[in-house]
């Protein structure tokens, strides 16, 4: 087997003195949809926020065979490396369009300007809205321009943080959708979600994470199947976005 | 007071305002993208002033020591800094911007400076030997603590401007000095007598606001400073290195200053410590903006300017203390009606 696109060891993120991730391994293989479920507060989004390098760790992370834990964030999204943050962080008092160019800060101009024809293909509503303000648009149209806005730097994997958060249920649908499509073009993604039951059915490899550890990977089919986790985290009604 | 006092003032206070929007816009720039209040803003205003006076009187201007002095500053704070992670290209960076830069410009002034070369040579000299000062003094004080808090950030500002005050008085001495009109020309207009010295600080100002207009809405390396203020996190995460960010707005922000200096050189006496008084008006305009909307700070500069000009018509001895008092009920309607900037985080 290749060696996997990002490969995190033994990674540990403290606030202060308080550890939230503990000695956290994963890997994402090329092309693959990986997910990391786990309640709110398992640090999920710690996780996610320290290999891109919002937050200082200790451990290996590995990129594209590269070690990056070393490497300012602005060389790691020039190496392909992108994350979408569960606030979005879009630049709220400027057009949609420059948001998306922004996106491809790291980008020449030509690559720029063909991606983002290729967005505008891919989520014609973001073209309808090119000359309006980021601040303006509504919950799903938010998520849709910062999913845009990573893609326009070319990342080579995409990572999702709580992409489903706070969207109405027919909207999540649509996201999920976009995701899947998107790996059929070749991007890796490593999606964060609480929805676990979405993200499972669209994932290749499935973590949990709980209190900061990682406590079970496999199949989604194994971690579905598994009985304390479905009554932890699947529930037992229906969908409950 | 008639129509011809009114046209006077209105004068003078255009011209007042004007030299307060630059220096206003440079205060909006470099707290957007920076989280800084930048307290030595005034200091380029007067440094660059008494640098054109020492060049128009054919010395060698104590600023490019100053510039080296800065230079030499960055470049420890630099090392320190980096001293893990130091570079090849770091250190070529450093070796060139604050170390042969500096050289170079103190070599090239100590020449030209007997030649008396004239106005446009002057000027140009004094604005080249300002505006790397601003991208040092980011690098020395405020990168090294650029995530604290805004309060930190001021405090460490206030500690800027201090000791920016000592320098220029080691490096300038406490004398005052006025500069060479930039036109000695004037003509009337109907009963009033518009100098050429006012049209230029128009002029000058109003091309300036063009540009910056042009650079901040259309060039990719505007709005990526935009960009840094609109959203901290989302830049980082777009890519922008805020860092770089943050030296290029304060490169500006001592343009500008160094502008403003060129401009008010002749208006006033400047003496090291005028700064802080053009600052501090030019802070009023800044935060009646609301410390965000470049063109509310351009307007409320030229209120500020006009409304000088009307208190030292009617209560000389009290302008200072009126155009200070105005800030109050517009803070008061603002805090109520308008859009403030948000600390982020």
């Amino acid at each position: 087997m290749t060696a996997p696109l990002l490969d995190v060891r033994g990674l540990s993120v403290a606030y202060g003195r308080a550890e939230v991730v503990h000695d956290v391994s994963i890997a994402v293989t090329q092309g693959a949809l990986v997910t990391v479920i786990g309640a709110n507060g398992a640090g999920k989004t710690t996780l996610l926020n320290a290999i891109m390098g919002l937050l200082k760790a200790r451990g290996r992370i590995e990129f594209r065979g590269a070690d990056v834990s070393s490497v300012a964030l602005e060389s790691r999204v020039k190496a392909g490396l992108c994350l979408v943050p569960e606030r979005r962080e879009l630049f709220a008092d400027m057009p949609v369009e420059d948001n998306l160019l922004l996106g491809g800060f790291r980008r020449t101009r030509a690559e720029r300007s063909q991606t983002i024809e290729q967005i505008y293909a891919r989520l014609p509503r973001l073209k309808e809205r090119r000359e309006q303000l980021a601040g303006t648009l509504s919950g799903g149209e938010r998520q849709m321009l910062a999913m845009g806005r990573a893609l326009m730097a070319r990342p080579t994997l995409l990572m999702l943080d709580e992409p489903s958060l706070g969207l109405a249920p027919r909207i999540v649908r649509d996201v999920f959708h976009i995701l899947t499509d998107l790996r059929q073009t070749g991007v890796s993604i490593l999606l964060v979600e609480q929805n676990a039951r979405a993200a499972l059915e669209v994932a290749d490899y499935a973590y949990v994470m709980e209190l900061g550890a990682i406590t079970k990977q496999g199949s989604p089919t194994d971690i579905a199947q598994d009985p304390r986790l479905v009554e932890s985290y699947l529930g037992l009604g229906g969908n409950e976005y | 007071m008639d129509g011809t006092i009114f046209l006077f003032l209105l004068q003078d206070g255009v011209i007042n305002g004007a030299v307060y929007a630059l220096v206003a816009i440079a205060l909006v720039l470099v707290f957007g993208v920076t989280r800084v209040i930048l307290v030595p803003q005034g200091e380029f205003v007067a440094f660059t002033a008494l640098t054109v006076a020492a060049l128009e009187n054919g010395n060698a201007p104590p600023t490019a020591w100053l510039l080296l002095a800065l230079g030499g500053l960055a470049a420890i704070s630099e090392l320190v800094r980096h001293f893990r992670d130091l570079t090849v290209r770091r250190l070529v960076r450093i070796a060139l911007f604050d170390l042969a830069l500096p050289v170079a410009l103190l070599l090239l002034t100590r020449a030209l400076a007997p030649m008396k070369l004239g106005q446009v040579a002057n000027i140009l000299l004094a604005i080249t030997l300002i505006t790397p000062m601003g991208p040092m003094i980011y690098r020395i004080a405020f990168a090294p603590i650029a995530h604290s808090s805004v309060l930190v950030l001021l405090m460490a500002s206030f500690g800027v401007h201090f000791s920016l005050m000592g320098l220029g008085l080691v490096f300038f001495g406490p004398e005052g000095t006025g500069t060479a009109p930039l036109s000695s020309q004037s003509f009337a207009l109907g009963d009033l007598v518009v100098t050429g010295q006012s049209v230029a600080v128009v002029a000058v100002t109003g091309l300036l606001l063009v540009l910056f207009a042009i650079f901040f809405g259309r060039t990719l390396l505007g709005k990526a400073l935009r960009a840094c203020s609109s959203n901290r996190i989302g830049a980082r995460l777009v890519g922008i290195p805020t860092g770089a960010a943050g030296q290029i707005a304060f490169a500006l922000a001592a343009l500008l200053g160094a502008v403003s200096g060129v401009l008010v050189g002749p208006l006033m006496t400047v003496a090291y410590d005028s700064g802080f008084l053009i600052g501090l008006k030019a802070f009023v305009a800044a935060i009646l903006g609301g410390l965000v909307s470049y063109p509310l700070t351009v307007l409320a500069a030229l209120g500020v300017g006009f409304a000088e000009a009307l208190f030292s018509f009617w209560a000389s001895n009290f302008k200072e203390v009126l155009v200070f008092t105005l800030i109050i009920p517009v803070l008061a309607w603002r805090s109520v009606y308008a859009p403030h900037a948000e600390e982020a985080e």
